[in-house]
């Protein structure tokens, strides 16, 4: 079993290039930043430079979206590799990934494509999880993320899956309230059924993020503010969790900065209060 | 049907529309398949903005179905989605080089703007070097091709915004396009049919004997040693060279 991951209870944000300016000239009130991990696993320029000097500054965690944890073929090496390499150059805080699959055969969908809640799928998952923490030496963190189908030969709800997952491979959790929420109204399920079956003691960091109403589903687009329904929850989750690192994760509509360090003064007030009534 | 049938299914569906999963559940299916095509439409338009504005948004639409259809996704960084993009305009616009070193000129940029990373060479380290066995380093991040066509004119219009941008035509004699970064900004420049029969060879095997050979066979004796020294004395300058080695293996 691996050595679980590291704990951190700071207030953060996903670094974006719209604001990398700002991180390399000022000095930006956040305990840590997040950063997409594929879009520095690249060979050089000015990329890695930028992470290398935000580095510097402010303890990363490093978010992938490519891993595809859940595909039946088994993980890509070369990718494992590389990210392995960029993390031993960064000394990340967490290293994460999602609980979802993107790739098939050869055929990759660049999407959070989603899992079975099912035995076979939980065997192949925590497979994966296993060769990949052995490849990065180190425990990664999974997050829930959100869905638009549920399946009926589903065995377990999505909080059993994840929580025999982390038992399984000693993998911490990723809890991303919007997820949660989004997932909750799509599937008709009750979020807060899914933050009490969680392992509290399993999550390391917390995702808030905006969605967006579509045809008759919501859809996790990141380009709103967080709403008042997901700050509910993370209320309930800060209540259940105790302090857990957390961010306000924006990847389209990018406001200004103070927009969102604004958004990120809730979540630090929100947490402070349950902190202090601990 | 077990999780890699499945996957497969999954997959089916979101390139082809199959029936794999019925009608039930359509409506969560559709955002995936839409975020599927979206995604990747933006990506070429991420990677080709000048092709963009140069065939319209119709036309690049259009084009960008096709590739799509023809050329699902397989790396697993959307960085390399677009590689052969010029495989669907060669087959859409057939008669216009000049959109397909276009898109090459595009695509090699950005491919320059993260390839690994090479300190430049300063001309103090050359004063010693044997030049009869000399092999030149060139910079991971060089891209080349032969050129036909003003494309390179077509791009720095569109990308400076300017009033007028020049129709496609053909050059008066085919020459080269070059493609590096020096520091974080990657270069474009186009090159004559020699300095670019000299960069190709020094490209194949970076030998600088070879080089002179090059450009000696094809201007002269004198014409081209000359040549070979200022091509060299440039490249150092504008970090196209990054190394030269003179040991013998």
């Amino acid at each position: 079993m691996v050595t679980p991951p590291p704990t951190f209870s700071g207030y953060g944000l996903g670094l974006r290039k719209e604001h990398y300016r700002d991180f390399l000239d000022g000095d930006v009130p956040v305990d840590f930043v997040e950063v997409i991990s594929e879009n520095f696993m690249v060979d050089g320029g000015q990329p890695r430079d930028i992470l290398r000097r935000v580095r510097e500054k402010h303890p990363v965690a490093l978010h992938g979206v490519s891993m595809s944890i859940g595909s039946a073929d088994g993980l890509d090496i070369a990718y494992l590799r590389r990210l392995r390499a960029l993390a031993d150059d960064v000394q990340p805080l967490f290293v994460s990934d999602h609980l979802s699959w993107s790739r098939i055969a050869g055929f990759s969908s660049h999407d959070l494509l989603p899992v079975p809640y099912t035995e076979e799928a939980l065997a192949m998952v925590c497979r994966n999880i296993d060769m990949a923490q052995d490849v990065l030496g180190r425990a990664m963190l999974f997050e829930n993320p959100s869905s638009y189908v549920a399946f009926d030969g589903a065995t377990m709800s999505e909080w059993e899956f994840l929580a025999e997952m982390s038992k399984r491979t000693g993998c911490g959790l990723l809890l991303d309230v919007n997820n949660v929420f989004v997932s909750a109204s799509n599937h008709g399920f009750d979020a807060h059924a899914f933050l009490r079956g969680i392992p509290a003691d399993r999550v390391r960091q917390i995702h808030l993020a905006g969605h967006t109403q579509g045809p008759g589903l919501l859809i996790d687009t990141h380009d709103q503010p967080v709403c008042d329904e997901v700050w509910a929850l993370y209320r309930t989750a800060m209540a259940l969790l105790g302090p857990v690192a957390t961010m306000i994760e924006r990847d389209d509509a990018i406001p200004p900065l103070a927009d969102l360090l604004d958004e990120l003064a809730i979540a630090r007030d929100i947490g402070m209060r349950h902190q202090e009534a601990a | 049907m077990n999780l890699a049938q499945w996957q497969e299914g999954f997959r089916d569906w979101l390139t082809a529309g199959s029936d794999a999963f019925g009608e039930r559940a359509w409506q969560g299916l559709a955002v995936y398949q839409n975020n599927y095509r979206t995604q990747l439409v933006t990506c070429l338009e991420v990677s080709y903005p000048q092709l963009l504005r140069r065939i319209g948004e119709g036309n690049f639409r259009e084009a960008a179905i096709a590739h799509i259809d023809a050329h699902p996704p397989r790396g697993w960084t959307l960085d390399t989605y677009g590689a052969d993009f010029t495989d669907t305009l060669l087959a859409m616009f057939p008669a216009n080089p000049d959109l397909h070193e276009l898109a090459w000129i595009e695509w090699a940029l950005s491919e320059a703007f993260v390839a690994a990373d090479s300190p430049p060479l300063a001309r103090e380290a050359l004063w010693s070097v044997d030049w009869d066995v000399a092999k030149l380093r060139l910079t991971p991040s060089l891209r080349h091709r032969a050129a036909t066509t003003n494309a390179d004119d077509v791009w720095s219009s569109l990308q400076e915004d300017a009033a007028s941008v020049p129709d496609g035509e053909m050059l008066a004699a085919p020459g080269g396009l070059v493609v590096w970064r020096r520091g974080f900004h990657s270069r474009l420049r186009k090159l004559d049919a020699d300095d670019y029969a000299a960069l190709c060879v020094a490209y194949a095997d970076g030998r600088f004997e070879h080089l002179c050979e090059a450009l000696v066979s094809r201007v002269g004796e004198e014409a081209g040693v000359a040549r070979a020294g200022a091509l060299l004395a440039d490249w150092i300058d504008a970090g196209i060279v990054v190394g030269v080695d003179d040991r013998v293996a």
